[in-house]
C-alpha cells in the first residue's frame, strides 16, 4: 500500500447505545491518510471512545446499539468483519492498562493475540522481539506486567498490539493514568512509531499541550459531532471557541490569545513554548 | 499567619512486609486551613505517606500526629472523623444506589441524629451542586461526575482535613477546573486540604505549599515559585515545570507560576506604543 493512501474512512456515521437516550455520534465523517497522526480531543462525553470502539469493530460486533453509516478501515467495511479479522489491521490501547494486561509475563502478554491468530511459534518469538524492541521494553520478557511501571505497561500494551503487525494504531487516552515521566515515555513511543515506522496512529488526549507537537491533524468533538478539523495551529486559531468546547488549550496558547485581546501586536497565537518566547522577545526588549 | 498544626511527621520510616523501604525518614508539618500538595513520581511514596494520615498504614519508625494525636493510639474509623480520604479512583469508592445514601453513609457511621443526617446529606449536594442528581445511581454517572460526588460523600462527614489523592487524573480540562473551584472553596470555609497529583496546573493553581517526595524522601517543602525555582529537584524527579513557568524563565524570571500572572508581567513590561489603539 502506498503513502497518501486512505487507511481509515468515516461515512455518515451515527450510534446510539441500546442504554442511552442521546446519540454518543452524530453524522461522523473524516478520513485518515497512511502515515497521518491524528489527535482526537474533546470534553468528556464527547463522543471519543465511542469513535475508538468503531475503528476496531467492538461497534456494531460486540456493543448493544443503533448504528447508522459505514466505517471501512484498510477496505473493510466493519460491519461485515468482526473484530477478530479487525485486529490484524488496527491495534487498541486503552486508559487503563490493568484491564489490558492479563498475562504473567511481558513475553506471553504480547505472545498472547498472536496465539489467538494460530501464529507459527518461531514467527511469534520473531514478532515479541521486534515489538519489545520497539517500545524499549527488551530485557523485561520475563518481568510480570504488573510489576512494570505505568508508562511501562502501556508501551507494553502498545507493543501487544505491534506484535499484530497492525496498519492503524488507536490509542484512546493512553496516558490519563500516568505520571509525567511515564506520559512523556508513551508520547515518545508512539511519536517514534509514527515518524520511524510509518505508523498510522489515531491518539485520543486530554494533554492536549503534548499532543500539539505531535499530532499532524486534530479531530475536535462535542456532543458526538466532529465540529473543529485542521492542523493544529488552524484549530486554536479560535482560542475562545476552543474554550466555549470546554478544551483547555495550552498555556502559552491562552497567554498569546489574552495579550492580543488587550492589543498587543504579536506575530500570532503561540503552541509551544520556544514560539511564545519568539514571539515576545521583540517586544519585551523594549524598556527592559 | 496559619500556625496551628493539624498534621506533624516525624521522622517517619515505613517498610513493606515485602521489604521495600518505602518512607525513609519523613518529616513535615502541615497547618491548619492549608492548601498542601504533596508530588513525586509513581514510586516516590506519596500514596504510602497519604495512608500514614488516615491510620491505613501505621509508622514502622517515627511518628504521625493528627491534630495532636498519635495515629498509632488511634483506629482507622476514629481517625476518620478527622482526616477525610478521597481515593483516585471513584469506582473503589462508590457503591451505593443512590448518590443520597452515597452522601448519607458516612455521616450514618458517625452516629449522627437522623435529622443531623438529613442535614449534612444537604449541605453536601448543594456545596457540590447535587441537589438535582439525589435520587440518581452514582455508579451509572461519568466518571469525572463519580469523583465529584467521591469528595462529597467525604465532605458530607465534615472532617477538618481532606486528603485528595489524584483529584483530577482523568478529567478534561472543565472537570479539572471545577475540582480547583471546590478545593479552593473548601479552603475558604476552614479545610485544611492535601492534595497528591501529578497534575502541575492543579498545585500551581492552589497550593501554598509543595513537598516533594523523592524515592521515599523529602527533598523540599516550599511554596510553589520556590519549588519550580530548583532545577536540581525538578531534573531529578522528573517533574515538568508549567509552560508558564518554562516560558518565564526564559524571560529571567523564575517566580512566575499562571498564565495571569505572566499576562500581568509582560503587559507591565510592553512598551505602550506596541499596544494597538
Amino acid at each position: 500500500m502506498s503513502e497518501g493512501e486512505v487507511v481509515l474512512e468515516f461515512r455518515n456515521v451515527s450510534f446510539r447505545y441500546l442504554t442511552g437516550k442521546d446519540y454518543a455520534l452524530r453524522n461522523v465523517s473524516f478520513k485518515v491518510k497512511r502515515g497521518e497522526f491524528i489527535g482526537v480531543i474533546g470534553a468528556t462525553g464527547a463522543g471519543k471512545t465511542t469513535l475508538c470502539y468503531c475503528i476496531n469493530g467492538l461497534i456494531p460486533h460486540h456493543i448493544a446499539g443503533y448504528m447508522k453509516g459505514d466505517v471501512i478501515v484498510c477496505g473493510l467495511r466493519t460491519r461485515n468483519h468482526p473484530p477478530r479479522d479487525l485486529a490484524k489491521k488496527v491495534a487498541i490501547v486503552f486508559d487503563n492498562p490493568e484491564y489490558q494486561l492479563s498475562q504473567p509475563t511481558v513475553m506471553e502478554e504480547v505472545a498472547l493475540g498472536l496465539e489467538n491468530l494460530g501464529v507459527p511459534r518461531e514467527e511469534i518469538l520473531r514478532r515479541i522481539e521486534k515489538a519489545l524492541e520497539l517500545v524499549g521494553l527488551r530485557g523485561l520478557e520475563k518481568r510480570s506486567p504488573l510489576a512494570l511501571s505505568g508508562g511501562q505497561q502501556q508501551r507494553l500494551a502498545i507493543a501487544a498490539g505491534l506484535a499484530m503487525a497492525p496498519e492503524i494504531m488507536v490509542l484512546d487516552e493512553p496516558t490519563s493514568n500516568l505520571d509525567p515521566m511515564g506520559k512523556d515515555e508513551v508520547f515518545e513511543v508512539v511519536r517514534k512509531l509514527n515518524k520511524e515506522s510509518g505508523m498510522t496512529v489515531i491518539m485520543v488526549e486530554n494533554e492536549i499541550e503534548l499532543l500539539v507537537e505531535y499530532a499532524d491533524r486534530l479531530i475536535v468533538m462535542d456532543s458526538g459531532r466532529i465540529v473543529l478539523e485542521g492542523d493544529p495551529r488552524k484549530v486554536f486559531e479560535d482560542v475562545e471557541r476552543i474554550l466555549s468546547l470546554r478544551i483547555k488549550p495550552p498555556q502559552v496558547t491562552e497567554l498569546t490569545h489574552e495579550l492580543i485581546k488587550k492589543g498587543v501586536k504579536l506575530e500570532g497565537i503561540a503552541l509551544t513554548v520556544e514560539e511564545a518566547y519568539s514571539y515576545l522577545k521583540g517586544i519585551m526588549e523594549v524598556g527592559t | 499567619m496559619k500556625e496551628s498544626p493539624v498534621i506533624e511527621i516525624e521522622d517517619l520510616h515505613y517498610i513493606y512486609p515485602s521489604g521495600v523501604h518505602a518512607l525513609r525518614g519523613v518529616s513535615l508539618t502541615i497547618y491548619e486551613n492549608e492548601i498542601h500538595a504533596i508530588i513525586g513520581q509513581n514510586g516516590s511514596g506519596k500514596t504510602t505517606l497519604a495512608k500514614h494520615l488516615n491510620g491505613l498504614l501505621k509508622p514502622t519508625r517515627g511518628r504521625v500526629l493528627v491534630l495532636s494525636k498519635d495515629t498509632k493510639k488511634l483506629s482507622v474509623p476514629e481517625l476518620s472523623k478527622y482526616v477525610g480520604y478521597v481515593f483516585q479512583n471513584p469506582n473503589h469508592q462508590l457503591f451505593n444506589t443512590t448518590v443520597e445514601k452515597e452522601l448519607a453513609f458516612g455521616p450514618q457511621n458517625l452516629s449522627l441524629s437522623p435529622g443531623e443526617v438529613k442535614e449534612r446529606v444537604m449541605d453536601a449536594a448543594k456545596f457540590f451542586d447535587l441537589i438535582e442528581l439525589l435520587r440518581e445511581n452514582p455508579l451509572n454517572m461519568s466518571y469525572p461526575m463519580k469523583k465529584i460526588i467521591a469528595i462529597a460523600s467525604i465532605y458530607a462527614m465534615k472532617p477538618p482535613i481532606f486528603v485528595l489523592d489524584e483529584p483530577t487524573t482523568g478529567l478534561d480540562s472543565y472537570w479539572k477546573l471545577k475540582v480547583l473551584e471546590m478545593v479552593k472553596k473548601m479552603n475558604h470555609e476552614g479545610y485544611t486540604v492535601i492534595i497528591i497529583s501529578h497534575d502541575m496546573w492543579l498545585v500551581t493553581e492552589c497550593a501554598e505549599r509543595i513537598t516533594v517526595l523523592w524515592n521515599g524522601e523529602i527533598l523540599k517543602t516550599d511554596e510553589p515559585t520556590e519549588i519550580f525555582r530548583e532545577r536540581e529537584i525538578l531534573e531529578k524527579t522528573k517533574l515538568r515545570p508549567p509552560q508558564i513557568a518554562l516560558l518565564a524563565r526564559r524571560f529571567g524570571r523564575d517566580d512566575i507560576l499562571t498564565v495571569k500572572e505572566m499576562e500581568d508581567y509582560i503587559l507591565s513590561r510592553v512598551s505602550y506604543n506596541l499596544l494597538q489603539p
